[in-house]
Order: structure tokens, then C-alpha cells, then sequence
């Protein structure tokens, strides 16, 4: 830099501090200035483009306007404003264009047909993965593997607590599921509770005390316990009241594969039949749309057990 | 003496009083008009004050800073709106002291949490994140479950809302005039003088955190995220209804 204090143009302000200390006087750089006045320009054409200056109770609206359909298929035409260019973008931008061809193809098609074109099938397994993992992936985990045995049903094994058919994942979907079992802690003595749980370990091929477990089987299979109400007497379990399949070795509430002796085995299964289960799907219909709803039922399908 | 840019400076009073008053007309004109033009909130049905038990559950909310992680505003653009749903109404926040708005998301926007998640979920997951969600950076808040939830003061943090506005009844007048807004069994909600009648009965109502024999704090915070944004009914309104109002 040219030391300035030579350049005799430059003015200083005229104090002088401990003797020599000056401050120059310089006038604004004429590129700074002129881009000054450009946005004061700019500031006079938005004013007059888009909403603005307020007035009394209301505000300038500016000349700009948006146009879009309203509910009724009616073109409404108002003045600039982000919420009319939302309603735009969502029914005319070039994204959503792109989307609702799909869109309308895969609402249109049956599950069969979805399932046998390649290109509606690749269009559904990149939404739904998307759709999935924004409000399922929560609590079923991304991918439909949960984190912890127990909490959330894994989608991506065959076992069904309400059926694994495209209409009972749909309809899980819409309407949401109560999973209900009663608790027994009231109504049976922890030795009762004992026997059955010996009982169910044997159903599923496990070993048990088979004493106990003979006991448990009458009040398993006895109006005492009432189990096979739900689960039914050979203990597989109905699709209609979320009752599991006991006899499959895949635990969904108890995490029996992770309690290490045959002991721990027993004691988390009597505590669910201690306890009972309240679970809870939320309803998804008036969240998602009906497509959504379909195109998650196929991905959900397609993880690995939908019957 | 000349009147330039130099008296301004040297003259650090005049300079004070100078500055306040451009930035004050900044503030004013962006600021005060939303008070009295008619359009800034929408007219729109079924949005009320927050019960006693869900307002102790967003004192929970803003006293562990939920709000610098989460925000609580979905802006009109398509891929808000595809994520968390329809996109936030100022009517939505007209009883928030102080609003949950926000801009940082390091979080989920949790304007429309309300019913997405199972209570259970919420329980499990405010007590640790990745007992459900592994990949989560959420912190913990283990002692929401611990904590007895503090209602003795209830009436006091409803009167100093009614002090800012928020239509909370401590007389039949202004009962009277809930009913009329709200309906009757909003307006027995919104009676200061049953607060904590209120907040009991509700926290008895269901199961918030899964132990319905003690009152935490982790029931208050659970009813209050359940109710975060589904208190109007969108299938009523027409599309460009809402336009309207900008």
C-alpha cells in the first residue's frame, strides 16, 4: 500500500493525538457507493413487487402475483406471498411434477401390478425408504429391524403378531394397532406364573422344567389362565386379537434369545405374563396420504415376511 | 458549526440518541404493525390455551432447552411439508409465552409430533434415545421419570399467562366468555380456580409414562408433545385458505 499520508487528496480530520496520532478523512470507495445506491434501487422495486409497507390494518401487497387451483379445481389468482407459491410448487413445480406422474401411476395400480413392474417397484422402494425412515424408523428401526428386542415388532422376519398379508399391513398402517395382553400378576401366584412360563418355553422347543410345565399346560390350557383364548391351544396365536405364535422360537415381547440360562429364559417370560402388554401403533390415515399408506405397505411387504 | 458526519462522531450523546432512533424505526416497522393488521393471525377452529398438565409439561420443555435442538415452525416449502406436515399457522402459537419457533434444527422440527409417536415410545425414547433409536445424539433426561412432577404452584404460572393475554378463568365472566369461545369442556380446562383438580384428572386419564401410580414429570412433558400440533382440523380448510392471510 501506498503509504497515503504523501497523497496530498486525502484529508485528515484535523486532531492530532500524543503529538502525531492522525485519523484520515477518506472518502467512501466509489465501488462501495454505487452499490449503495444499486440496492436502495432494488429496495424501491421490491417495495413495489411484493408485500411491503404496512398501512392502518393492512399492507401494500406489491404487483406480484401468484396463481394456483384451489380445492375445487378453480384457479385463484392473489398477490405474491409464500404460501400461495407453496400451493404452486406443490401442484405445478418441476419436482412435484416428476413425483406425481409416479404418484398417480402406482395409486392407480393394484398391489400385484406395483410389484411386478421394475419401474414402480424402483419408484416405491426410494420413496417408502424415505417415507419409512420419517415416521416408521422410529420405533421399528431403519431398515424395519428395531434396536431392542421387546419393544417394537421387527418387520423384516415372518413372524406376524397381525398378519403379514398386504391388507392386515395396510389396514395396521391406516387404522394403527392395540396390542393388549392382561396382566396375570393379579389373578395367578408368581409359582402359577412359574408353570406356564415353563409351559410356553416348551412350545417353542425350549427346555424346561417339565414338572412345572405340565402344570402350566392346565392352566395354559384351563380356564385358570385362559391363554388359548388368544394364542390359541396349540399356542400359534391369531392374527384378529395381536396374539403371538408361541411356537415359533421368535420372541417379540420377551427377549428369551438374550437372557442367557434357561433360568433368565423363564424369568422374562414370566414377567410379561406378570405384567400383560399395552403396545400401541399410531394411526397413520391422517398423516399419510392414501398413496403413501399403499406405497409403504409394499416396501413394509417386501422387507422379508409379508406372507 | 457545519452539521457533517464528524459532529455525529465526536459527539458520542448525539450519536447515542441518532443510532437508537435508526434502529428503532427498523424494529418498529417490521415489528408493530403485526399487532394491528388484521391478517396476522388466521381465523381458524379449534386451537386453545394448553391444560394445566400440558403447560407444566412445556415449562419441562423450556426448562431442559428442548428448544435449542428442536424447533417448532414448518415453513411453507414442499419438503417440510412432505416431512412433517402441513406447515405452521401463526394462529397455532397465538397462546405461546414464549413461542418454540426456532431455527435450528439439530433435531426434528416437533411442530407436528403429536400422536406420531405412542407414549410409550416418548417415555422410552426421552429417557434414552438409543434404547429406540441407536444412531440418536439426543441426550438422555433419565430423572424425568425420577422427579415428582411440581403442580403446587399450578395457579400461580396460569395467572402470569392470563397477565399476557392468555385467556386462562378466574371468574364466571371470563368462564362464561371461554364457553362461549372454546366450548364448555375446553372452558373447564381453561378455570384457574380447578387447575389442579385438571391437572390430576388428566394425568389419570391415560397412560403417559407407564406408571399410572406416581405423577412425574415425565407425564406433564408426554401430554404436552402429544397434543403439539393437532389441534386444527386441515381437512376443513380450503387449499388457499390460509394464503389468504399474507
Amino acid at each position: 500500500m501506498a503509504d497515503q499520508s504523501q497523497n496530498k487528496a486525502v484529508q485528515t480530520t484535523g486532531h492530532a493525538w500524543d503529538g502525531d496520532l492522525q485519523e484520515f478523512n477518506n472518502p467512501l470507495p466509489t465501488w462501495w457507493l454505487w452499490a449503495f445506491y444499486a440496492s436502495c434501487v432494488f429496495t424501491v422495486v421490491y417495495w413495489i413487487l411484493y408485500p411491503a409497507w404496512p398501512i392502518g390494518d393492512t399492507y401494500t401487497k406489491g404487483i406480484a402475483t401468484t396463481t394456483f387451483q384451489n380445492s375445487k379445481g378453480e384457479e385463484v389468482t392473489m398477490g405474491w406471498n409464500t404460501r400461495a407459491e407453496f400451493i404452486k410448487d406443490m401442484q405445478s413445480g418441476t419436482e412435484a411434477m416428476k413425483q406425481a406422474e409416479y404418484l398417480k401411476k402406482v395409486s392407480a395400480a393394484s398391489y400385484e401390478e406395483i410389484v411386478n413392474d421394475p419401474d414402480m417397484t424402483a419408484f416405491t422402494q426410494s420413496i417408502a425408504k424415505v417415507l419409512f425412515a420419517d415416521n416408521c424408523a422410529a420405533c421399528h428401526g431403519v431398515g424395519g429391524q428395531p434396536a431392542l428386542v421387546g419393544l417394537y415388532p421387527n418387520l423384516r422376519d415372518d413372524a406376524w403378531l397381525w398378519g403379514g398379508k398386504l391388507s392386515q399391513i395396510q389396514h395396521a398402517i391406516v387404522a394403527g394397532r392395540n396390542g393388549y395382553m392382561p396382566a396375570f400378576g393379579e389373578v395367578l401366584s408368581n409359582e402359577k406364573i412359574d408353570q406356564v412360563a415353563n409351559y410356553v418355553m416348551t412350545l417353542s422347543g425350549l427346555d424346561a422344567d417339565a414338572a412345572k410345565a405340565s402344570a402350566g399346560k392346565a392352566i395354559f390350557q384351563g380356564d385358570e389362565g385362559g391363554c388359548y383364548y388368544c394364542h390359541t391351544s396349540a399356542g400359534t396365536g391369531m392374527y384378529s386379537q395381536g396374539a403371538a405364535n408361541l411356537t415359533d422360537a421368535v420372541w417379540t415381547v420377551a427377549n428369551v434369545p438374550g437372557a442367557e440360562t434357561n433360568k433368565d429364559k423363564i424369568a422374562v417370560i414370566s414377567k410379561v405374563i406378570k405384567d400383560g402388554i399395552q403396545r400401541k401403533m399410531p394411526a397413520w390415515s391422517e398423516r399419510l396420504s392414501e398413496t403413501e399408506i399403499k406405497l409403504l405397505t409394499v416396501y413394509v411387504h417386501g422387507l422379508g415376511g409379508g406372507q | 458549526m457545519k452539521f457533517n458526519h464528524e459532529s455525529i462522531e465526536i459527539n458520542s450523546g448525539l450519536m447515542l440518541v441518532l443510532t437508537l432512533l435508526a434502529i428503532s424505526i427498523g424494529g418498529l416497522v417490521e415489528i408493530a404493525p403485526l399487532y394491528y393488521i388484521e391478517d396476522t393471525i388466521e381465523k381458524v377452529d379449534g386451537v386453545r390455551p394448553y391444560t394445566p398438565l400440558e403447560q407444566r409439561g412445556r415449562d419441562i420443555y423450556v426448562r431442559e432447552g428442548c428448544y435449542t435442538c428442536h424447533s417448532q415452525m414448518i415453513r411453507p416449502f414442499r419438503d417440510e411439508d412432505m416431512r412433517y406436515g402441513h406447515y405452521s399457522l401463526a394462529a397455532e402459537s397465538q397462546y405461546d409465552h414464549p413461542f418454540q419457533w426456532g431455527s435450528k434444527r439439530t433435531g426434528p422440527d416437533l411442530a407436528r409430533v403429536g400422536g406420531k409417536y405412542s407414549n410409550a415410545w416418548q417415555t422410552q425414547h426421552l429417557n434414552n434415545p438409543r434404547d429406540v433409536v441407536p444412531e440418536s445424539i439426543m441426550p438422555s433426561y433419565p430423572w424425568l421419570l425420577k422427579n415428582d412432577l411440581d403442580y403446587s404452584d399450578i395457579d400461580a404460572r396460569l395467572r402470569a399467562l392470563r397477565t399476557v393475554g392468555v385467556p386462562y378463568s378466574t371468574n364466571d365472566e371470563e368462564y362464561a366468555a371461554n364457553v362461549e369461545k372454546f366450548g364448555v369442556e375446553v372452558a373447564e380446562m381453561l378455570d384457574i380456580n380447578k387447575a389442579e383438580k385438571n391437572l390430576l384428572a388428566q394425568a389419570q386419564s391415560q397412560n403417559w409414562d407407564g406408571d399410572n401410580t406416581r405423577l412425574t414429570e415425565m407425564d406433564a412433558l408426554v401430554a404436552y408433545l402429544q397434543v403439539l400440533g393437532t389441534m386444527v382440523d386441515f381437512t376443513k380448510y380450503d387449499e388457499g385458505y390460509f394464503a389468504e392471510f399474507r
